[in-house]
């Protein structure tokens, strides 16, 4: 079908492309053209994009899939057009037949893309390997822990030299079991005066420290997911500039809100990692600034039985798909970033971490687009999200950024009403 | 009933009369029990009229009040002392004025918690009528009509004389 | 931030932290405690405040002693009281707590007394109350998790104004395992609430907790250093679990250098008090000598105890 998208802001930012009052011009589920219509294009479909952004679908690098439909569902109300899936699902996915289903069932749905992660090790237990090549025969395109650790080092050094002889990446949460394992908050300030056990900021670089040396070992790709801490990014930054083959991600929550945000015990303000403090949260945002750090949304619904509890007994995690954009665009303004350096944290950013050659809008590109109206303000309420998961944080609050069509490999997925 | 004198007649000489009221009663050995803050006062100018040598007992009825529903506890409370053994003994209690006779009723079920007296009978300085219950004043001094929203108040300056005000809902 | 506990007209409504409680509250709190002191002396101890109402002692963590105490202070205000021990296991079978906070409703309670090993757990209760619109039902908390024990705080605090009188003149020193103590946590901020001008912690770094400056107490590792001329020493319970969670090798090192021994106490002032929310663990925390001497008043702090309880309840239940 031929698609014209037109009298829009396109902003494409790995290809350096700003244009206003601009048409994208979209056939046979690529991207055509820009600006001008390419010869003899006629166009079957319009979409008004006036007083809107057209930019990259959004690459969301951690989103739970609980019920699959309902969450690709919100996916692409949010603008995201492939999601990445930590393998701890239940089963989690350790066998390559789990991921071809998922796959498979992502694809029949139709909405957005389903990029699996298959478990490092089966049942994620940390022991023995996952078939990691057959995991990526079925379309897994990293292995992952999801936030449990790999306890014993010796395990993780070999998972990483296996994983190193076949050019795959691991995704880790850097996180040290002994030092996590009893805690529920940051420790801190908040944590000692409301009596929470803490996690020390310790767990996190000592872990980073660990897996940065069996990087330097090994030479596998390792991405860090779910940064938490300024010491964490500090040691990053560092191994990076040492020209190790490591990347990194923050959540979209842990870029605006810290510790002071669990209040009077709100569960909603739990987190996996816990949101820290201010210093670490400023440092989490210039590492998102400059590009160290990917930005994604760590989506994970949680139905109200398991959040209306006492705060350490509440599962951490907040949904995300359909606030990534939104959030993403209030820590821009924040932090004082232009909107295309802030899209590219969620579009190019992602791409280069997977090493796909999406998240951009060059002619020939897979057209995944996502149109929306960044000064539009919503309320978020359990109604007005598609996902199964109500739990926010920012219930009751309005947001600004909303979705107005998504399209993936040229086909209208989603469009707002009004 | 008569209507509301101006000036307001002096309550240390009110206190006076209601002693003299008291005085052929002395017999029954009564013991003294001021209902706070007002009628402790003047209980306590009693005891230095009729020359009693026990010490008054003081009273807060905010634990027996029939208004917590409404209103919650009353933010100041003192505790009640008796310092003598209620059972068997002839009480007067005192109060600076009697209304709805509410907090009559509260003191005498309060007093009945300490034992079991021989008799109660309630001295007044100021009976404003206006009674919701059937309680009556044994010894008074001044029958008066208020008007809607008026109140009368005891006060005890810093010399320790009492005196009466009148205050506006 | 809006003060869960208090309702719209600043009264309170909810006990579940001595935390940003203003210091009048506090000040009513311990002389409606003192009015309630004076009911316990009497022969019949009963007031008819809470005639008709029901108190329900909803306890997830074990604690006999508590428990009593509250039971004992809501039948001398004359209430109705339940007790529910809730086994945590057959709770998590199947019953949130909200869900049993919404039967026990149902029930007519009025009084939810709560204690939990989760810190928070009061607060949860109190706003899904709130968002019910149930303001007729108020909760006290009996000790959540780490966080706090309001009552005992009162208590504390109402027990120190009967010895010393003047908080603004003080020294105080807690003494042992403030990381895990909610009794801790709330003497912390009751006592500078009122203005004490002095509040130190002593223990091992392993026992206290980080930032504790923040809340305006000054830290001492050598007990020592951080009894000199203290006025009051409230010493904590030092549980059996600390030892096999690394955080101390045995009872008897924790006894050489911060257990309460005669010899010690001697360098805080001579009419010093020693006050223990208890149980106590003699030769652990505090040796025989003291806890039986003459500047111990951990006895009158039980007695202390019920009449503050009362008059929390009393306080609330009118709100």
């Amino acid at each position: 079908m031929n698609i014209e998208i037109k009298n829009g802001r396109v902003i494409d930012p790995k290809n350096g492309i700003d244009r206003s009052n601009t048409s994208l011009y979209i056939a046979d589920g690529r991207v055509a053209g820009i600006g001008e219509a390419p010869a003899g294009f006629a166009a079957e479909q319009s979409i008004d994009a006036a007083g809107c952004v057209v930019c990259p679908g959004l690459i969301d690098l951690g989103a739970r899939l609980n019920s699959i439909e309902a969450e690709l569902a919100a996916a692409v109300a949010g603008g995201v057009t492939s999601v990445v899936v930590p393998p701890d699902a239940d089963p989690p996915l350790d066998e390559p037949e789990l991921a071809d289903r998922l796959v498979h069932r992502g694809a029949e749905i139709g909405r957005a893309r389903v990029l699996p992660l298959g478990a490092l090790t089966l049942g994620l237990n940390g022991e023995r390997l996952s078939e990691l090549a057959g995991l990526k025969k079925a379309g897994c395109v990293a292995f992952s822990q999801a936030n449990k650790t790999v306890v014993d080092t010796e395990a993780l050094l070999r998972a990483m030299e296996y994983a190193a002889t076949f050019g795959f990446a691991i995704w880790l949460q850097p996180q040290d079991y002994w030092l996590s394992r009893n805690g529920i908050a940051h420790e801190g300030e908040v944590a000692s005066r409301l009596g929470l056990a803490g996690i020390p900021v310790a767990a996190e670089t000592i872990a980073i420290g660990t897996i940065i040396q069996l990087v330097r070992d090994t030479g596998c790709r390792v991405h860090l997911t779910r940064i938490s801490s300024a010491a964490g990014m500090a040691l990053i930054q560092r191994a990076q500039h040492d020209h190790l083959p490591i990347t990194c991600d923050v959540g979209v929550h842990h870029l605006l809100l810290t510790e002071n945000d669990i209040g009077f015990f709100n569960p909603h303000a739990r987190f996996c990692p816990p949101l820290r403090a201010q210093s670490d949260r400023l440092a989490l945002s210039s590492a998102a600034a400059s590009g160290l750090a990917a930005i994604c949304s760590d989506h994970t619904p949680v139905g109200a039985d398991d959040k209306l509890l006492p705060f350490g007994e509440a599962k951490p995690g907040a949904t995300g798909l359909e606030v990534l954009l939104p959030l993403t665009l209030k820590w821009a303004e924040a932090a004082q970033i232009d909107l295309p350096t802030a899209l590219a944290r969620i579009t190019s950013a992602p791409a280069e971490v997977l090493g796909l050659s999406s998240g951009h809008l060059a002619v020939g590109a897979s057209a995944d687009v996502c149109v929306f109206d960044p000064e539009a303000t919503w309320q978020l309420t359990p109604e007005a999200l598609k996902s199964r998961g109500k739990n926010s944080p920012w219930l009751g609050y309005m947001m600004t950024g909303q979705v107005k069509a998504t399209l993936v490999g040229g086909r209208l997925v989603y469009q707002a009403f009004g | 009933m008569s209507s509301l004198p101006n000036p307001l007649p002096d309550a240390e000489t009110q206190c006076r009369q209601l002693a003299d009221l008291i005085r052929p009663h002395l017999h029954k050995n009564p013991a003294l029990v001021g209902i706070f803050s007002g009628g402790a006062w003047v209980a306590e100018r009693l005891k230095e009229l009729l020359g009693l040598s026990e010490d008054i007992g003081m009273i807060d009825v905010s634990f027996y009040r029939d208004d917590f529903a409404e209103k919650g506890l009353h933010p100041q409370c003192r505790p009640t002392v008796i310092p003598f053994d209620v059972e068997g003994r002839h009480i007067i209690l005192v109060d600076d004025v009697l209304y709805t006779g509410r907090t009559t009723r509260a003191a005498i079920n309060e007093l009945f918690d300490y034992g079991r007296p021989a008799a109660v009978e309630l001295a007044l300085l100021a009976d404003r009528g206006g009674r919701e219950l059937p309680i009556g004043a044994t010894y008074c001094v001044w029958g008066v009509a208020l008007s809607e929203g008026e109140n009368l108040v005891l006060a005890r300056n810093d010399a320790g004389q009492l005196a009466w005000r009148l205050e506006n809902a | 931030m809006h003060n869960p506990q208090l309702n719209k007209n600043g009264e309170l409504s909810h006990l579940l932290s001595v935390e940003g409680l203003p210091k009048a509250i506090l000040n009513q709190i311990l002389d409606t405690a003192a009015s309630f002191m004076e009911v316990s002396a009497r022969e019949v101890k009963k007031v008819p405040l809470l005639r008709g109402k029901s108190v329900f002692n909803l306890f997830f963590e074990n604690s006999t002693r508590t428990r009593t105490t509250f039971e004992i202070a809501a039948k001398r205000l004359s209430a109705d009281v339940i007790n529910l021990d809730i086994n945590k296991s057959s709770a998590s079978k199947g019953e949130t707590l909200l869900d049993t906070i919404d039967n026990l409703c149902a029930m007519h309670a009025n009084l939810f007394v709560v204690r939990h090993a989760s810190s928070g757990a009061p607060y949860l209760i109190a706003e899904h109350l709130q968002r019910a619109g149930r303001d007729d039902i108020h909760v006290v908390n009996a000790g959540d998790g780490r966080h706090a024990h309001p009552t005992q705080g009162l208590l504390d605090m109402y027990t120190i104004r009967h010895y010393k009188k003047d908080f603004t003149q003080l020294r105080v020193a807690i003494v042992g395992d403030i990381l895990h103590s909610r009794v801790a946590r709330s003497d912390i901020h009751a006592l500078t609430t009122l203005g004490v001008p002095e509040v130190r912690a002593i223990g091992p770094e392993t026992l206290l907790p980080k930032h504790l400056d923040k809340l305006g107490v000054h830290v001492f590792h050598d007990m020592n250093e951080g009894l000199k001329d203290v006025d009051v020493v409230i010493m904590l319970r030092l549980q059996n679990e600390r030892m096999t969670g690394a955080l101390l090798p045995s009872a008897g090192e924790y006894f050489r250098h911060y257990g309460l021994t005669p010899q010690k106490l001697a360098l805080a002032k001579p009419d010093a008090i020693v006050m223990h929310p208890g149980p106590m663990n003699r030769g652990v925390e505090i040796h025989s000598a003291v806890a039986d001497g003459p500047q111990a008043v951990i006895l009158p702090q039980v007695t202390f105890g019920i009449a503050v309880r009362m008059a929390v309840m009393s306080i609330v239940a009118g709100n």
